[in-house]
């Protein structure tokens, strides 16, 4: 069963829900858990979550590899490429890596077999435990271009036995698609704001798009307007909970404290929140009750 | 002509908000939204599309089923999983290599181009603005961030405006970067928070990796002042001058509500902050300083 969170708009509340619902679910012994960070841009779960590191491994992906003995700067594998990562001079070969996207055509395809492929680091994928909760997330190398090879990686570590929360990176392009992709359910949270309205349709484009349920969670609900509730009424979106805004956990959330944990009222928003998304998704039936 | 970017690294700073604010202060400019995949600008700044223009790039493999002959290499070549076990293109995985086109052996596969979104010339209250709509679950964000960037100073150049004034996008990766690209200051909006400080340092990492200058605000600061002040020491032992620290203020969550500049919708500490950043902004890049309608302290 895998539940992503996602909003759209940066900073609507995507981490502490997908965290504290997280924390909440592990609480059931018999649940296995899982959280995975596909914010591999700007990871902040573990700030909260603070797992046990247990391995660290590198991410790669293939990027070509002139052999200048074989080369004739034919200048096929520049033609082919189809990011302009090669450039064929007259006496050499550039390859502008960071515009490579690993497909392998330039070395599939060179006459003179003349192209090797070699792993060039992007990122670093870490796995560990925080409490009874498998933890993984990807930390893109600064100066990178392109998370979707390491949100990849995070997403191949997918356990299916398990109940496995994604939380996912603000935006709605590629990076977006590749976490959310295959999930079983949606959160999307959002702010009652125009910024917050507009963004979470787009969000709920991505959704629908990949066929994936969604319900919305309206986080800071008493500090903007009527339109978001408006939106999902009129489009028949379910309104999984609303979060009221709250000084005091603007406050704790700001230290990396776990909302969870500060006292029974959290309890019962994120309790709330979860019946809701059982009922919705209609996964009753697939998790024990806890 | 000078550019200034508005990045965060965490999303949800306050970015818009404030190049909102500084359409209102600045004095010849244009407006560029190169937050394209979640564009919010245009919310306050209320833009007129004078001009809309397609977005292509890129291409996405098609199978001609009556061709193929279901040998499976392209299956066998696609890095990216985009081809199901029924030989269909699944458009969102594919990357438009090209790599199954030229293995087909029976010449079945062939790429389409890919409109991937729209780009706007528009005019505004406050001037001319330069945005962008992605498709949904599209790439080629940094390409389309690239092109508003362009489109902007073209615009400028014609028009004789001093600055190119960009909301960027959140995150680190290649959006941000093509929004980075030749600019005269990252502006990074950040928040006094773990999650603020973790991700300031990594988008301050992209800037300098970038070798572009650049300086913070810290907004919503009074939410935790013991943070901010360490933000304060981190950003001054990097030698990243900290323009501002907004307070909070419910007032901002209204005038975004209203649709309005926060400048516009009310004299307070808020609005008086940020046009006391604008103020070490025009510093920074030596430009003009503010547009009729406010007090002129300091040059």
């Amino acid at each position: 069963m895998i539940i992503s969170v996602a909003s759209g708009k940066g900073g609507t509340g995507k981490t502490t829900v997908a965290v504290n619902l997280a924390l909440l679910l592990a609480q059931e012994p018999s649940r296995k858990v899982q959280f995975l960070d596909c914010d591999v841009e700007e990871p902040n779960a573990h700030l909260f979550l603070k797992p046990e590191i247990r391995s660290s491994e590198s991410v790669t992906i293939p990027v070509p590899e002139i052999d200048r003995e074989k080369c004739t700067c034919c200048g096929k594998c520049a033609e082919i490429c189809a990011y302009n990562a090669l450039a064929v001079l007259k006496e050499e070969v550039m390859v502008f890596e960071q515009l490579c996207h690993g497909c392998g055509g330039c070395a599939l395809l060179c006459p003179e077999e003349a192209i090797r492929e070699r792993e060039r680091e992007v990122g670093v994928l870490e796995v560990g435990t925080a409490g009874a909760i498998d933890f993984v997330h990807g930390r893109l190398n600064i100066g990178e271009a392109m998370p979707v090879p390491l949100i990849r990686a995070v997403k191949r570590r997918i356990v299916p036995e398990a109940l496995t929360i994604i939380d996912v990176p603000p935006g709605t392009s590629c990076p977006v698609v590749e976490s959310v992709k295959g999930s079983d359910y949606t959160l999307l949270v959002t702010e009652p704001t125009p910024f917050g309205l507009h963004d979470l349709k787009l969000a709920a484009s991505v959704t629908r798009e990949l066929g994936i349920r969604s319900g919305v969670i309206i986080n800071r609900a008493d500090l903007g307007d009527q339109r978001v509730r408006e939106y999902c009424e009129e489009e028949a979106v379910p309104i999984l909970g609303e979060i009221p805004y709250d000084h005091n956990l603007a406050r704790l959330y700001s230290t990396g404290a776990v909302v969870l944990d500060q006292g029974r009222e959290y309890l019962e928003v994120f309790g709330g929140i979860w019946d809701s998304v059982r009922a919705d998704s209609g996964i009753e039936s697939l998790v024990s009750s806890g | 002509m000078k550019q200034l970017t508005i990045i965060s690294g965490k999303g949800g700073t306050g970015k818009t908000i404030l190049t909102a604010s500084f359409a209102v202060l600045a004095k010849s400019k244009v407006m560029a939204d190169c937050d394209v995949d979640a564009a919010d600008l245009h919310l306050v700044l209320h833009p007129t599309v004078m001009e809309t223009h397609e977005f292509e790039e890129g291409e996405r493999a098609v199978i001609d089923r009556e061709l193929c002959s279901e040998c499976g290499r392209c299956r066998e070549v696609c890095r990216f999983e985009a081809i199901s076990q029924d030989f269909i293109v699944d458009p969102v995985s594919c990357e438009g290599c090209w790599v199954c086109h030229y293995a087909c052996p029976e010449n079945a596969i062939r790429m389409e181009k890919n409109i991937c979104g729209e780009w706007y010339v528009s005019e505004t209250r406050y001037g001319p603005m330069v945005h962008a709509r992605l498709g949904i679950a599209e790439e080629n964000s940094g390409k389309l961030v690239t092109l508003v960037k362009q489109k902007a100073g073209e615009l400028a150049s014609d028009q004789n405006l001093e600055l190119i004034l960009i909301d960027g996008p959140p995150g680190i990766g290649c959006p941000v970067i093509s929004s980075l690209a030749g600019v005269d200051l990252a502006l990074v909006v950040t928040e006094p928070t773990i999650s603020g400080t973790h991700d300031l340092e990594r988008v301050i990492g992209v800037a300098d990796h970038f070798r572009v200058r650049s300086a913070a605000v810290i907004n919503r600061y009074d939410i935790n002042p013991e943070i901010s002040g360490e933000i304060e020491r981190w950003c001054d032992k990097k030698g990243v001058p900290v323009l501002g620290k907004i307070p909070f203020d419910k007032i901002v969550t209204e005038a975004v509500v209203a649709g309005t500049p926060v400048v516009e919708y009310s004299q307070n500490s808020v609005s008086a902050e940020i046009e006391s950043i604008w103020r070490g902004v025009v510093r920074l890049l030596a430009i003009e300083h503010t547009s009729a309608g406010q007090d002129n302290n300091e040059p």
